[in-house]
């Protein structure tokens, strides 16, 4: 029987296993292969989606838990923060290989929502879940900072 | 030698014969050749300008390997269209480091195109148009991307530049040196212009110069200064396609049951339950394990723990590391096969006022890369089309081959983003394409499959750093100068038994077993270097910065600990080493200036110096550490500098700079791959845990000025650090670091 669950503002019926992670529902179902698998095990962050606004690890969410929730995805991802986020990201070229970046960017939108004035120490608390291979850590944590003062003016 | 020795690697090999074999190569030439000869292979079709480059000693490329308008171009460097977009052909992957940047730049310059109309497209395989001038096959690595493109695809850009040129000159009736083109756009003094792209057309029915003249370094508009990477929008929106991104009408998901022990083959299957797991469409057997096939990624990872495999572990490496290190440092008294010898070793060590003796530890290593190996194939039986971020194409596009019984023609390899590779998507055997097909052959059906690793399949699945050990002596006069020197080292050899020995092992010495060693820069009158190569079933890989992972921190470290059993401040110790060295002590000088080397340190804080040439460049690092109340370290701070020849995008050298401390640092703080019976006993990002946030230091990244020809980045940036904190650590508290990770030490991120 399906499942709905609300992706990006559009209502979803998806037909899949209950124990499904939502990470291959997005992926394989629906094609939104933005979010990515880095672990399975919720230790990276590359699958991180907003769940009502707040970051989870779409590894970590069954589709039958995920029932009624609304989600967003990199692909689904606006608003004032996150096109802060991505331009301060464009403007200091912090991406690398850029498979982890889609979660980098899910972790720091949420960060910047609720906290826009974050502090390093903030900073390290709220991303240390996203591990990144290219070790652009301080990129990232300068695209923060940027993109915390992009929307201070 | 046992059994099991490089047995994963050597039974792909039997099976399919070498990789190179099925693909026409050149042998690979020292330097990238000065200049090449273009010639137009399409034109005056409406769909612009394409050049291909004349492969040497072929004559004129066949006609039909120009696929005509529209349908995009099978063997081009560069396509200028009418729509004025400038599309560069990249030879090489982007595994991270920049290629589709820095590649696109070179043509930028010589076209004086505009950097917003420039797009990138991978190339396809094609050995000789596409090779890399180092190996003499298609494929990037050992840094060599950029240095060996460097004239080739400026000379693209400036050809096309020359035919936009002449065709503008003949339309507007006046001679070709009264027209400039800046930023795209070409223009004449009485005020006419045109885009490129709207003299495409004209310009792709104008001959080919066979000799154009490239800029002088004074008129670089491109060339130095940091334009921004051509991936960035397209890799934070998710746009960006990887090969796990890969989504086709029909595709199935496999995954791979693997030994747990390497070596050991499939004795018995039982697939009862997989079968009847839901989504699961087949199980099949390949060389590499167990492979479910199913509708989706869920359903066959599923399928897979429903799966009960016998092993049959009879040629199995059965030994764990502790093993591995006891025999390893049982040779260390052996003398080894010799790397290099000056001079009198024995009696320089009879003559010494003191002398230092240290056995070095470095553990296996794991890449993982963000994205796990990955690999798309779509076979038909009598065709195939595969899709991975391939590092090498001309050996996966050749084990593609091997494995499906196809011609190279009948073979299409898409090259796509990589998510990461550090040395795992280059693999001399290309097991992981080499299954893909191996398991779409046995399934038989016309659809596409995607092959995933799970990261447990990524972290378990070897091809590691080798472990090694070092001994190294030293011995010094009355005055504190070295005047004996052995380093022996210990570790399986990353080249034997794969299609690259012979250019990389001599005399039974695998160069990159003591790259770092055996070029040791300090000026020794006495010194030897010696290797034993030991078997073991573990397959290796080279991993970021290959022989210097291990080389850089022995060498470095040990000169510390001379430099204070000399009582010298350890960078002037090596200023006074470093003789006809004057680009290793360019960065030692450039680092020590901006880390404020010799000034006062806070209490409770240390600096430490290392400095080390890998793939043609030099770097310097010092790092900074605090030690906290409880006895924990701190890295805070690393300042690097780095020759690498000129910058051509500074930006990305910084980039590639900090990402490589970042990666280095995992290695010396908390990583490594530990066996036990046969058995790796991490798997995930838990038990094998990358560096994150929190832990990463201020990292200052400065470049020496030169003119010299570009060398590489993606590398040398990884094994200086290593060194660098443990020098810290060695001056704050005496202690040294002989075993790696320093797990010993606490370290703290906060």
């Amino acid at each position: 029987m399906a499942i709905s669950v609300t992706i990006n503002g559009q209502p979803r019926a998806i037909d899949a296993a209950p124990d499904t992670p939502m990470l291959w529902v997005l992926r394989d179902d629906l094609q939104l292969t933005g979010t990515k698998f880095g672990c399975g095990a919720g230790l990276c962050g590359a699958c991180t989606i907003h769940v009502k606004g707040e970051p989870q690890r779409a590894c970590q969410l069954t589709l039958k838990d995920a029932a009624g929730l609304e989600i967003t995805t990199i692909e689904g991802l606006k608003g004032r923060v996150a096109g802060a986020v991505q331009a301060a990201w464009a403007k200091l070229d912090v991406v690398q290989c850029g498979y982890c970046q889609s979660g980098q960017v899910m972790a720091a939108t949420a960060l910047l929502t609720a906290k826009p004035k974050p502090s390093d120490a903030d900073i390290d608390v709220a991303m240390d879940g996203n591990i990144c291979r290219c070790a652009t850590y301080p990129r990232i944590r300068a695209g923060i900072h940027a993109a915390a003062a992009s929307l201070e003016g | 030698m046992t059994d099991a020795t490089f047995s994963t690697q050597q039974s792909i090999f039997k099976m399919i014969g070498s990789p190179l074999d099925a693909l026409p190569v050149d042998q690979p030439s020292a330097a990238e050749p000065s200049r090449r000869s273009f010639l137009k292979i399409a034109g005056g079709t409406g769909a612009g300008l394409m050049l291909a480059l004349a492969a040497p000693g072929l004559g004129a490329v066949p006609a039909q390997a120009a696929t005509p308008a529209g349908g995009g171009l099978a063997d081009a460097f560069l396509r200028i269209a009418p729509d004025n977009t400038v599309t560069v052909i990249l030879k090489h992957a982007d595994i991270g480091q920049g290629a589709a940047t820095g590649l696109s730049t070179l043509v930028a310059e010589e076209l004086d195109a505009s950097w917003a109309q420039i797009r990138t497209e991978f190339a396809p395989s094609d050995p000789v148009r596409y090779k890399n001038f180092a190996f003499g096959v298609q494929g990037v690595g050992g840094s060599t991307g950029l240095a060996n493109s460097f004239e080739q695809y400026r000379t693209v850009g400036a050809t096309a530049r020359a035919m936009i040129v002449a065709a503008a000159a003949k339309e507007w009736g006046v001679p070709a040196a009264d027209i400039s083109v800046t930023n795209g756009v070409v223009s004449i003094a009485s005020g006419k212009t045109a885009t490129l792209g709207a003299m495409a057309n004209a310009a792709s029915l104008q001959a080919v110069p066979s000799n154009v003249t490239l800029k002088t370094p004074d008129k670089f508009t491109f060339i130095g200064k940091s334009f921004p990477r051509v991936d960035s929008v397209a890799k934070t929106n998710g746009t960006a396609k990887y090969t796990i991104d890969q989504q086709m009408d029909g595709m199935l998901i496999a995954v791979i049951a693997r030994p747990t022990k390497f070596g050991a083959t499939v004795a018995k299957i039982d697939a009862t339950a997989t079968e009847k797991s839901a989504g699961v469409v087949k199980v099949v057997q390949v060389p590499q394990g167990v492979a479910v096939i199913a509708k989706s990624t869920w359903a066959a990872i599923k399928g897979r723990q429903a799966l009960k495999v016998t092993w049959d572990e009879s040629k199995a490496e059965v030994r764990g590391t502790a093993d591995l290190l006891k025999d390893y440092k049982a040779l260390l008294d052996k003398p080894g096969l010799s790397a290099r010898k000056e001079g009198d070793v024995e009696g320089a060590f009879a003559k010494a006022a003191k002398v230092v003796s240290v056995d070095f530890e470095f553990p296996y290593l794991a890449h993982a890369p963000m994205e796990p190996l990955d690999c798309v194939v779509h076979y038909t039986g009598s065709s195939a089309e595969i899709w991975t971020g391939s590092q090498l194409q001309t050996v996966d596009h050749g084990t593609a081959c091997a494995v499906l019984g196809l011609k190279p023609e009948a073979v299409k390899l898409n090259t796509v983003w990589a998510g990461g590779s550090f040395g795992r998507r280059a693999i001399a055997d290309a097991h992981f394409v080499a299954e893909a097909c191996a398991l779409a052959k046995a399934y038989g059906q016309p659809v596409p499959i995607k092959v995933i690793w799970t990261r447990e399949d990524d972290i378990k699945g070897g091809y590691y750093r080798p472990m090694y050990v070092h001994r190294l002596k030293a011995g010094l006069d009355k005055d504190g100068t070295i005047i004996a020197w052995q380093h022996r080292i210990v570790g399986q050899s990353i080249m034997a038994g794969t299609p690259f020995e012979s250019m990389a092992v001599k005399n039974g010495i695998d160069n990159t077993s003591v790259e770092g060693a055996n070029n040791l820069p300090y000026a020794i009158a006495n010194l030897s270097v010696e290797l034993h190569t030991v078997k073991a079933g573990v397959p290796v890989l080279w991993w970021r910065s290959v022989g210097a992972t291990h080389t850089a921190h022995a060498t470095e470290h040990m000169i510390d600990l001379l430099a204070k059993e000399a009582g010298k401040d350890p960078v002037a110790f090596r200023l006074s080493l470093l003789k006809g060295k004057p680009r290793h002590i360019g960065a030692l000088k450039l680092a020590a200036e901006k880390a404020g080397w010799g000034t006062p340190m806070p209490a409770g804080t240390a600096r430490g110096v290392a400095v080390h040439e890998s793939f043609g460049s030099y770097v310097a690092q010092i790092a900074e550490i605090a030690l906290k109340p409880d006895g924990s370290v701190k890295v805070t701070r690393i300042v690097s500098a780095i020759d690498c020849g000129l910058a051509v995008n500074p930006d990305v050298v910084h980039a590639q700079i900090e990402g490589g401390i970042g990666y280095g640092l995992g290695a010396a703080l908390r990583n490594e791959i530990t066996i036990k019976g046969g058995v790796v006993e991490q798997s995930n990002f838990d038990s094998y845990e990358p560096l994150r946030m929190s832990d990463i230091p201020k990292i200052e990244s400065h470049i020496v000025p030169s003119a010299e020809k570009p060398t590489g980045v993606g590398e040398p940036g990884t094994p200086v650090a290593l060194p660098a904190v443990a020098n810290a650590l060695f001056s704050a508290t005496g202690q040294r670091t002989l075993q790696l990770p320093m797990t010993r030490q606490k370290y703290t991120s906060a």
